[in-house]
């Protein structure tokens, strides 16, 4: 078990980064607490992997330090690191069986083979592994490999956290949800701490306590999957979480209403001291669409209609921009036109990518349309 | 669905029926004529059935080439194929110095094979020669022209300089091939660089390796030119290796039905050890373990 802190931490791989552009992972100062499940989100080459490689102590920060329960452990090796790692395709060692692949990290580290034996059994009961425990681990299917990494990661009893590279990826999809599942039993028995790196927001909400939202080496979010959907911090996270993404408009803030083009739209209260060029922020799931006039709604054309089976998401034409609505299955579509509601409590003010906290927040008091 | 047999079909294989008759079976079988015949000249001929066979079966002499041969073939392997795979651990995995040091470990590569022999010859020379001066230099009396062990040793280092090169590249582009993730999980698993190189080097490295041992038996068991000019097979018989008898047999005495015996002992001879190794390097480290 471990809190494991990042301080001051900083990664390029590059001898003499010149500026901010050089790093792989920009100063970032962050605690991973004891026994909780962390996602880590991003898309490809945000620094997630770098970010992973440097907690288990596979690449050396250029600058800062990790911590492992306030213990610098930023010069260590792997080796002597209680972390367990399982990368995105599974690594077994092809020539032993599966009963060798768990002992492996064991016999490295001179255990008694009756005290390896025991804990073996154990970890491979857990993880379903018996029946072929003494089958070859190169002739075993992906789902079953990838079981393996993380057995043996799990065998060492010192182990304070597992880190997850993508460890999905090349899993059949109907196997994933049982992983999935299984990696959470885990959690919930040895109370690890678990990094899982993940580009994949559905798996990421779905595994995790807290979401870490990454974008060019920095993090943009930290947060519960609610807050991450309610309250994106920066218009990436907006963008990135959510199916599809949110909604931004450039707009004009005056008098406690955003012009957009030529529409005003009412913004919640608290925003009246807000002047100038901003960014309007919502998401599709917000946004209502009305055949009829109602008050405070626009009218909108109507560019196209996605039917996902569960969902619609429909392209409305709006002051000169395109919009996403999302609306659920058993809602009618308007016919070329319609009236566009924005709910004024979920609309978010962003000045440069970040979110303005609104003084007064509006009390919550309609269910979120997902 | 009924199934239905079109016996035209077998037309389609002519085209490729024919390259390899011409390419293969005919020379094959002419030389397979020849050795089961009695040869004078082009029109004195005379049937002998399988005497040659028998003849060169238990010719002492084929007997100690095949030995010598052998011998040569296995030190050959023994000491190319770890020298190759430890050539290759050592080398630079990325940039500038990877690409000089595969350049420079390739170079042998590209040299005609007789004039290795040629090279070698000088370099071993106990007069003016590089190597061959030295150690007769350290007072250590070494000439490959004179004494049987200075031969064999000159042809396995000219072998060894020659050809491990491709042991190297075959070993390095097995290396290259491994993801990083086996070497960093290997870490995180504590494992030690015996234990990388035995569990996941060496494994990952099974294809290329056994392409490397199948091509150096092959070419060392077949060898002819390098040691052709360097020693011409002596001094007496002591490095007359298969091929180079067989020339002798052949040219030399112009012995032909006794050659093209010889010739197709010798094939099969090859095919067979190739296909003991090929079955052999197909079965280390696969199946379970009960």
């Amino acid at each position: 078990m471990a809190r494991i802190n990042l301080h001051r931490l900083a990664h390029s791989y590059l001898a003499q980064p010149a500026d901010e552009t050089d790093y792989a992972l920009r100063k970032m100062e962050h605690v991973w607490e004891d026994g909780k499940a962390y996602a880590l989100l991003g898309p490809s080459g945000c620094g997630k992997t770098t970010l992973l490689n440097i907690i288990s102590g596979l690449v050396q920060p250029s600058e800062g330090q990790v911590l492992f329960d306030g213990r610098d452990v930023t010069d260590l090796p792997p080796q002597e690191r209680n972390i367990a790692q399982v990368f995105q395709f599974p690594v077994v060692y092809d020539t032993m069986s599966v009963y060798d692949n768990l002992a492996f990290p064991l016999r490295n580290r001179k255990l008694p083979e009756p005290a390896i034996r025991e804990r073996v059994e154990e970890i491979a009961e857990m993880l379903e592994l018996q029946e072929v425990l003494h089958k070859r681990a190169a002739n075993l299917s992906a789902d079953a490999k990838q079981k393996i990494s993380l057995g043996r990661g799990l065998v060492r009893s010192d182990v304070a956290a597992i880190l997850f590279d993508e460890p999905l990826t090349v899993i059949d999809p109907h196997l994933k949800l049982l992983l999935r599942r299984k990696l959470k039993q885990i959690h919930g028995r040895f109370k690890l701490t678990m990094v899982y790196v993940t580009h994949d927001q559905l798996e990421a909400l779905t595994f995790a306590d807290q979401v870490v939202v990454m974008n060019q080496g920095q993090v943009m979010q930290i947060g519960t999957p609610q807050d991450l959907f309610e309250n994106p911090q920066h218009t990436f996270v907006g963008y990135f979480i959510g199916s599809p993404g949110m909604n931004f408009l450039p707009c004009r803030m005056q008098n406690g209403s955003a012009a957009v083009g030529d529409r005003q739209i009412l913004v919640a209260n608290g925003s009246e001291k807000l002047k100038g060029d901003f960014e309007l922020g919502i998401r599709p799931e917000f946004l209502k669409l009305h055949p009829q006039e109602v008050p405070g709604s626009h009218p909108v054309a109507i560019q196209g209609v996605e039917d996902l089976g569960n969902c619609k998401i429909v392209t409305v034409h709006f002051a000169e921009q395109s919009l996403k609505v999302k609306l659920s299955e058993d809602q009618q579509v308007p016919v070329e036109r319609g009236f566009l509601e924005f709910q004024p409590q979920w609309i978010r003010i962003y000045a440069a990518g970040q979110l303005v906290e609104i003084a007064v927040q509006q009390p919550v008091d309609l269910e979120p349309g997902q | 669905m009924k199934k239905w047999q079109d016996n035209k079909a077998w037309f389609m294989v002519i085209p490729v029926f024919l390259v390899v008759a011409v390419s293969a079976i005919l020379p094959l079988m002419t030389v397979v004529n020849y050795s089961l015949q009695d040869i004078f000249g082009p029109d004195q001929r005379v049937f002998v059935g399988i005497e040659w066979y028998q003849e060169a079966l238990t010719d002492p002499r084929l007997h100690a080439a095949l030995k010598r041969q052998l011998l040569f073939s296995s030190l050959v392997l023994l000491i190319e194929i770890p020298l190759g795979i430890l050539i290759a651990l050592m080398m630079p995995k990325r940039g500038w110095a990877a690409s000089l040091s595969l350049v420079l470990v390739a170079l042998p590569l590209l040299i005609p094979w007789n004039v290795i022999g040629t090279i070698w010859i000088i370099f071993m020379r106990p007069d003016i020669g590089l190597l061959g001066a030295a150690i007769n230099g350290l007072g250590i009396p070494f000439d490959h022209t004179a004494a049987p062990f200075d031969a064999w040793v000159t042809v396995l280092m000219m072998e060894v300089w020659h050809w491990t090169p491709l042991v190297v590249l075959l070993a390095y582009a097995g290396l290259q091939a491994i993801p990083e993730a086996y070497f960093q999980a290997a870490r995180i698993d504590g494992a030690s660089t015996w234990a990388t190189f035995r569990y996941i080097q060496l494994p990952k490295m099974r294809g290329v390796l056994t392409i490397a041992v199948l091509l150096r038996f092959m070419d060392s068991f077949l060898i002819y030119a390098e040691p052709f000019v360097l020693t011409g097979g002596g001094p007496g018989n002591s490095t007359t290796f298969l091929s180079i008898y067989l020339v002798k047999l052949a040219v030399g005495q112009f012995d032909l039905g006794p050659a093209a015996a010889f010739s197709m002992i010798y094939f099969l001879i090859a095919l067979l050890f190739c296909w003991l190794f090929y079955q052999a390097l197909l079965k280390v480290g696969t199946g379970d373990k009960s």
